[in-house]
């Protein structure tokens, strides 16, 4: 089987994540960009254990999309609530404290 | 694969239900804390909070039980394992948690906030961390992370209408996510080149020779142990903590500055000691240049800051830095590892139990003030004498002062740090008390400011504190005290701390 092309994937959709959460400014991209880094996660887990034939990988990736699921509806929330408050889901306006 | 597991039988891994059982308490309280706040009547809630508080002294029965048997329990192949050390982080966690809820029960009542979702998320927060404490195993590690960070999300931003409530959950959320991402990618990796989430595999694989794969190791090694420095907001990876520490309601603040950042270092500890100690050449630099840039940066910070919480906050920084020092020395030899192991666990209780109390006070006091502004506490001396005094014996045992629980917290670091005798270690350790120095002139800027100065406004009528803070104020002041008059005495709830599988 060949490992290296799942891995090269999951490492560009992992740079296409991080790149996503430090650029982008809307709440709710910001939230599919943490979601596509946990998915290179997921092609990781999953190619591993394929590649050893090793139930293990499978199982991490099953809890890694259940709770990533639990972690995404808490995020929504707050984006939703950011809106009810502001009338606007913009990362970066929200500065009212700074470090 | 499928085929693979079609044709084995399942077979039910025999269960140690002693073992469980502190989390088996916690969880059938939490839902008979859910079916109550369901059907109790809206004037009733408040019964929520002794409830809380019982359960979370009743999950501490069994961690008393287990620690009279001493045996360690090992579970799941290895995943799980109740030792000593398990039992004193359980038990440090259960207490946090217990303080936490008395500190609250006022707050939280007179605020209209919601009352019964806010205990329960404050108990499988706890659940989470007690988790933690016993597992030993990537997947394990990665669920009790999650499950004590996300209840703490929703806490953390419970002044639902509140900009700054809004504000300091968004920050902290996202910066949870992003650095649980991290962990998640580096845990995949390790998991891919070593074929195994058990960390005593995973600690006997590293160190040995992984060929080609050594680089990935190490990227994955540097990958997870930054994910956790977010989690105990170690510099660079700090900049939340500040904001959500003032954003949230102050009880939440201190949960978090306390349970929630000695629950990273647990993490740390395990995956460090157990896992990850065959690549000291990788942890140990890192570790070294955290714990440096954190306390200095934590204690520059906090020197300018004029809001009693940020302080706390900014402090409660510099003194993760002082926790992450022994681990920049742990790899020199198996009997350094150890002393430095039990230095951590040492400064962590400590540290937990003196900056609650802080806390407590700051409640307290905000009760009468409205305000956490550092000049706020102007007299306080005047007209609530014991308030200030136990103040003034926290910010002493933050800063080290002999004989606060702070003083031998700091003793036992310097020791580990001086044990293995190399450059590195010395370094720190002179780091360390440079910074203890300059901490102490802002802690004692606040002690200055409750003996010397007047009250802002004049006003001297004393403050009522309520029962519940009352008892957490006698509890942790009572802690630090014995800390530090008979460390003798208490050491040896830390001296048999011990992860099994140290050692090369």
């Amino acid at each position: 089987m060949l490992l290296n092309q799942f891995l090269f994937l999951a490492a560009i959709l992992f740079c296409t994540g991080v790149y996503g959460v430090l650029a982008r400014r809307n709440g709710v991209m910001v939230l599919m960009s943490v979601e596509l880094m946990l998915n290179a996660v997921n092609i990781n887990l999953v190619a591993f254990g394929a590649y050893r034939h090793d139930i293990t990988g499978q199982v991490f990736a099953l809890f890694v999309i259940a709770i990533a699921a639990a972690e995404v509806g808490v995020g929504l929330a707050l984006v939703l609530m950011l809106y009810r408050n502001r009338r606007s889901i913009d990362v970066d306006d929200v500065d009212l404290m700074k470090g | 694969m499928l085929a693979q597991l079609s044709s084995t039988t399942w077979e039910a891994p025999p269960v140690d239900y002693h073992a469980l059982a502190p989390g088996i308490v916690l969880v059938g309280v939490i839902v008979v804390m859910i079916l109550v706040d369901l059907f109790a009547p809206r004037g009733a809630k408040g019964a929520l909070s002794s409830l809380a508080g019982i359960g979370l002294l009743g999950a501490a029965i069994p961690v008393i039980t287990l620690a009279i048997d001493g045996t360690p329990r090992v579970l799941f192949g290895g995943a799980y394992v109740v030792d000593q050390f398990t039992l004193v982080l359980t038990g440090l966690f259960l207490l946090t948690g217990y303080i936490v809820v008395l500190m609250s029960t006022n707050v939280i009542a007179e605020g209209d906030y919601w009352e019964g979702e806010y205990y329960i998320l404050v108990l499988s927060s706890v659940l989470g961390m007690m988790v933690m404490a016993s597992t030993r195993d990537l997947i394990g590690i990665f669920v009790a992370l999650e499950l004590l960070s996300i209840p703490a999300y929703m806490l953390a931003t419970w002044r639902k209408r509140d900009l700054k409530g809004n504000e300091a959950g968004l920050k902290y959320y996202l910066m949870g996510v992003f650095a649980s991402a991290i962990m998640l990618y580096g845990m995949s990796l390790i998991y891919g080149f070593t074929g195994t989430t058990v960390l005593t595999e995973i600690g006997a694989k590293v160190g040995g020779d992984l060929g080609d794969s050594k680089a990935m190791v190490t990227l994955a090694i540097v990958f997870v142990l930054v994910g956790f420095g977010f989690k105990v907001s170690a510099v660079p990876f700090h900049t939340w903590a500040p904001d959500t520490y003032e954003g949230a309601p102050t009880p939440i603040t201190a949960f978090l500055s306390t349970a929630s950042k000695a629950a990273g270092f647990v993490a740390l500890l395990e995956l460090i000691f157990v896992g990850f100690y065959g690549r000291h050449d990788v942890f140990e630099p890192l570790m070294w240049a955290l714990a440096a840039a954190t306390m200095t940066v934590g204690n520059l910070i906090a020197l300018r800051q004029t809001n009693v919480v940020r302080m706390l906050a900014y402090s409660g920084i510099a003194q993760a830095g002082y926790i992450l020092a022994p681990f920049a020395v742990a790899g020199s030899s198996a009997s350094v590892g150890v002393g430095a192991l039990k230095a951590i666990v040492t400064y962590l209780v400590i540290y937990v139990i003196m900056n609650l109390g802080a806390f407590a006070v700051v409640i307290a006091v905000a009760r009468k003030t409205r305000s956490a502004e550092i000049t706020s506490f102007g007299g306080l001396f005047q007209y609530a004498p014991g308030l200030a005094v136990c103040m003034g014996i926290f910010l002493a045992s933050l800063a080290g002062i002999p004989p606060m629980g702070g003083w031998f917290a700091k003793f036992v670091i310097f020791g580990s740090l001086v044990a293995p005798g190399t450059i590195q270690g010395y370094a720190l350790a002179v780091l360390v008390g440079v910074n203890s120095v300059i901490a102490a002139f802002y802690y004692l800027r606040v002690v200055r400011e409750m003996f010397m100065e007047d009250a802002p406004d004049g006003d001297l009528a004393p403050i009522r504190v309520p029962a519940s803070i009352s008892i957490a104020l006698v509890l942790t002041v009572t802690i630090t005290l014995i800390y530090g008059v008979l460390p003798g005495v208490v050491a040896h709830f830390t001296d048999s701390v011990n992860l099994v599988t140290l050692g090369r």
